[in-house]
């Protein structure tokens, strides 16, 4: 005679967070954004042998306003710094950010005038994916682990960052 | 070669490649002789580039820029080198964009990163690096790690100048 | 009375065609291309310079990272340059097997450019088919060398290690698949009606203007020009093996395609080769001081051990004088114009991008067609953004 039994079988019970977040993380598109080699690899890791699509990835948006997830993939030029800055302000929230390849986490192989060291100087980044291309496994665990981070996260506190963000 | 030789001021050959040096008043003369004589069909020019000896004082006695220019002959498969030597304060040698259009882009290259200055070019400008930077990147005193524009706010912490 | 006036139209860096970060500003009028002019420089890390402040030895993976899609290729040129600066000899079984990997290095370019330059103009599927053989030169890289894609295996002085006891089996199952596989991708793309409308007379360019513009590789050879570095100044080897160059008649992108696809085969025929006819011997040279010694030889011979540290650590001296080794890389003539100026960083070094110059010609390719032939000129030029900028 508990409550279970009361409500009838075609109603789930759950909170917003929890079915908004499980939306959001099973259908993020992502913004086709390779710069340098690790774009091939992020090339491989979309087509046949390790599928991407599987994970709700189909589509790779050109255009940033129709995107939720930029992957930097290779190294970021000082004159390539300000069209990364404008392409993630282009992006409507909520957007996440996946750093692939030790040059865009922190400069990489190149410490030097040409090469901004960490795209994270510009930008806030949610993931690190390390590796000199980091293999297709890797940049899925990173995926996998982006999923898991946008499970934990609640709307309330996105409201408030979003709201301090827009000053 | 052996026409031009008033012009030619040293013949040398290392490891197999032959490189004349030459004066860089008689550049476009020489090259332009080069390319319209049939017999010896140099058609291609590979390469421009520019080498900086700064900080070895027997080679900076010549000039401190040496401007090399690979020319390469597809009918005999022969390659060589021009050699013209700059000091720092003359970077001026004539350009070869009218004999061979693909030069242009070689030799804004080198402007960019070297500071040579090439005379008769239609659009000396900057072509690799981004256009706040000051300054001409390849040259040996220019350090290697000095951020421009600032990113990460070293100006306090002395750059790393590679000699 | 109406005035016509052109428009400007920037092809920002961040685009669909997978080419880089290459921006091309295009002033239309129309339809109709009045100038096309590339910006490059987005991509620029200053390789060169970064480069001549290390030891020869540690400036060999930075070389991978220009053309990365033909890295085995970079490896090779850069090795090639240093071993003529040093005067080294190498062993015949290095050579042959160089050759092997630099032509499954070209097949694994040209898979990646039939892909992207097949999905810019439309079929999609090419790309996910070449992606899918590209991972079995892959796989073959990495049980050489321990790394997909940069795997600095060609070393100064020979390889890095021993090659795999299975290289021979693998190499021989690839080329029998991609034997099979370029007959398809044949009947896809060849006598297509769509393909050949969209290549056929577009991006043209005569022999006499490609010369005068510096262009080299397939771009050069699809206008009927006969310059093939591997025939006219043969390096590791190459004039031990078997060949054709295939030249084009007309110099427009379906040329250029026929071309590339039949330096694959020709790529197929001479790998088969190397593996036929290579000799037994040492996977390194002995020349002590430069080169450094095998690992197994540390662990039991002292020289060895003090060699490996003081090369390490120091590196080698290296005479004063210029150097230039040209290799056909897939894209065209890469040359590496090394300088040493007695001590054990390079003065100068330099790399002549087959990217870079070829790209210059792309206002030629583009002046007064229409726009989407572009996109077109800008796929069978094969660039690579890691090598333009630098």
């Amino acid at each position: 005679m508990g409550l279970e039994e009361k409500i009838p079988d075609s109603i789930i019970l759950t909170s917003l967070d929890k079915m908004v977040n499980w939306a959001r993380k099973r259908s993020m598109w992502p913004l086709g954004f390779g710069l340098a080699c690790c774009a091939i690899e992020m090339m491989s890791t979309f087509a046949a042998h390790f599928d991407l699509a599987r994970y709700g990835m189909e589509v790779m948006r050109p255009s940033p306003r129709q995107a939720d997830l930029m992957i930097v993939a290779g190294r970021v030029s000082m004159k390539m710094a300000p069209v990364v800055k404008t392409l993630y302000e282009q992006m409507p929230n909520p957007k996440w950010v996946i750093s692939m390849g030790a040059c865009a986490s922190c400069g990489g192989v190149f410490n030097n005038y040409a090469i901004l060291q960490g795209v994270d100087r510009i930008i806030p980044v949610d993931i690190y994916v390390p590796g000199c291309p980091p293999r297709p496994e890797q940049l899925l665990d990173g995926i996998l682990k982006l999923q898991e981070k946008v499970e934990r996260e609640s709307l309330k506190d996105k409201r408030e960052e979003w709201g301090r963000e827009a000053g | 070669m052996e026409q031009f030789g008033d012009a030619v001021l040293d013949h040398s050959e290392f490891r197999g490649d032959v490189s004349y040096t030459i004066k860089a008043e008689r550049l476009t003369e020489i090259c332009e002789a080069l390319q319209g004589d049939a017999r010896l069909d140099v058609k291609l020019l590979s390469d421009i580039t520019c080498v900086d000896w700064l900080g070895d004082e027997q080679e900076e006695k010549k000039g401190r820029f040496e401007v090399v220019y690979n020319l390469y002959s597809i009918g005999h498969c022969y390659r060589f080198f021009l050699k013209v030597r700059l000091d720092t304060d003359d970077l001026k040698v004539s350009s070869l964009v009218d004999l061979w259009p693909g030069a242009n882009w070689m030799e804004r290259e080198v402007w960019d990163l070297f500071g040579i200055e090439f005379v008769g070019h239609p659009q000396l400008t900057k072509i690799l690096t981004p256009d706040e930077l000051e300054g001409h990147p390849l040259r040996k005193d220019y350090p290697l790690t000095w951020e421009q524009p600032q990113f990460s706010f070293n100006k306090d912490a002395p750059p790393e100048v590679i000699k | 009375m109406a005035e016509s006036k052109t428009v400007t139209l920037n092809m920002g860096p961040q685009h669909p065609s997978t080419h880089g970060v290459l921006r091309v500003i295009v002033e239309l009028d129309g339809e109709t291309v009045v100038r096309a002019e590339p910006v490059v420089g987005y991509l620029h890390t200053g390789i060169e310079k970064t480069m001549e402040s290390k030891l020869y030895y540690k400036a060999l993976p930075c070389t991978d990272r220009m053309d990365y899609l033909a890295p085995m290729s970079n490896n090779l040129g850069y090795c090639l340059a240093v071993e003529k600066l040093m005067d080294i000899e190498i062993p015949e079984k290095v050579k042959w097997a160089r050759v092997c990997l630099a032509e499954l290095t070209r097949l694994n370019s040209h898979l990646v450019w039939l892909g992207t330059h097949a999905i810019d103009l439309g079929a999609m599927s090419m790309l996910l088919y070449t992606f899918r053989e590209r991972e079995l030169i892959l796989d073959i890289y990495e049980a050489c060398g321990g790394q997909r894609m940069m795997t600095s295996y060609i070393r100064i002085g020979g390889l890095a290690h021993e090659l795999p006891a299975d290289f021979d089996k693998k190499v021989r199952s690839l080329i029998k698949v991609i034997r099979e596989k370029l007959h398809d991708y044949e009947t896809l793309l060849t006598d297509n009606e769509i393909f050949i409308n969209r290549t056929r007379d577009v991006a043209v360019i005569s022999a006499e203007d490609a010369i005068a513009w510096s262009l080299t590789g397939p771009m050069l050879r699809g206008s009927g020009v006969k310059y093939d570095v591997r025939k006219a100044n043969p390096y590791s080897g190459y004039e031990n093996f078997d060949f054709e160059v295939p030249i084009g008649k007309k110099g427009d992108a379906y040329d250029r395609y026929l071309v590339r696809l039949e330096e694959m085969r020709q790529s197929l025929n001479i790998a088969e080769q190397a593996l036929d006819g290579m000799p037994e011997g040492p996977y390194r040279a002995h020349v002590p001081g430069v080169v450094l010694p095998p690992k197994e030889d540390i662990l039991y011979k002292m020289e060895s051990m003090i060699f490996h540290f003081k090369i390490i650590t120091d590196g080698f001296t290296a005479p004063k004088g210029s150097v230039y080794q040209a290799i056909e890389s897939p894209k065209g003539e890469i040359g590496f114009f090394i300088t040493g100026d007695g001590t054990n960083r390079p003065r100068r070094v330099r790399v002549r991008p087959p990217s870079f110059i070829n790209l210059a010609a792309l206002p030629k390719l583009c002046a007064g067609r229409l726009f989407s032939d572009v996109v077109c000129a800008i796929g069978s030029t094969d660039i690579v953004l890691g090598e333009v900028d630098r």
